[in-house]
């Protein structure tokens, strides 16, 4: 069974590996988005979003969807981190008894 | 980390240093728009302000947020975005619309500009309490643990 998998996963492998070189190039005129959707951003952004850097007007404006789940997730992954961080039971030290049991208050 | 550990040598030094980082916080949050940058370099700005007046001059420092504040307002900032998107959808518009925002400006793309600045706000108080956030409770787990005096 882990045999299977092993094969599986390098098979996986290698196509993805091959596939990638079929990718079109980075900053190729010929490219999909780079006919339609970053021209027409980048002349219509300022009277659009009314900001005159594109990045802001992208990210907020045209993707501003995108930024809101952004944030969410900050705050997310911040809030969770602090309840574990101030949580008294995880990763800490089992407090001491008391040695002695006549200074202990509860005896039983 | 109640008392800072500042002796003259930093305080002198960083009483230089906490202004100006604090106003250019405030330069790149308003200048957002026009220049590199944004609500989340401007939070980042803002919270080293407040954390190295707060390691220099302990809980007295003038420039503080701390506790259970610094939670709400994270989720405050982040709320705010999300009214904004809101207020878009009741005035008549989509979720995130600017075009419908309650105030009118002429021409169009001013109301975009006056969205964008408020939802970097909002950004900029979440970015900036949850670096501050997170500072808190490492400091708080290690007075309570009695490892760092």
């Amino acid at each position: 069974m882990r045999g299977l998998v092993a094969v599986l996963l390098a098979v996986i492998t290698g196509m993805f590996c091959s596939f990638v070189t079929y990718l079109p190039e980075i900053g190729d005129v010929n490219n999909a988005p780079n006919q339609h959707v970053t021209p027409s951003y980048i002349s219509r952004s300022v009277e659009d979003t009314g900001s005159p850097n594109v990045v802001t007007g992208v990210i907020i404006d045209y993707r501003g969807f995108d930024t809101m789940w952004e944030t969410g997730v900050m705050f997310l992954a911040g809030l969770t981190t602090v309840l574990l961080l101030t949580s008294n039971k995880v990763g800490r030290r089992p407090e001491e008894e008391p040695e002695d049991p006549e200074e202990g208050e509860v005896i039983k | 980390m109640r008392q800072g550990f500042g002796g003259i040598v930093l305080s002198t030094a960083f009483r230089l240093l906490v202004p100006f980082s604090i106003v250019y916080g405030v330069y790149i949050l308003c200048f957002g728009e026009y220049s590199p940058g944004g609500g989340f370099q401007a939070g980042a700005l803002l919270a080293v302000g407040v954390l190295l007046s707060r390691m220099i001059l302990g809980e007295d420092a003038k420039f503080n947020v701390s506790g259970k504040n610094s939670v709400v307002l994270a989720g405050v900032g982040t709320f705010i975005y999300t009214f904004v998107g809101w207020v878009t959808l009741f005035g008549g518009g989509k979720f995130l619309e600017y075009d419908f925002m309650p105030i009118v400006m002429e021409p169009k793309h001013e109301m975009h500009a006056m969205a964008i600045f408020i939802i970097e706000i909002g950004v900029t108080m979440c970015v900036m309490m949850t670096i501050i956030n997170l500072m808190d409770s490492i400091i708080k787990r290690g007075d309570d643990d009695g490892s760092i005096e």
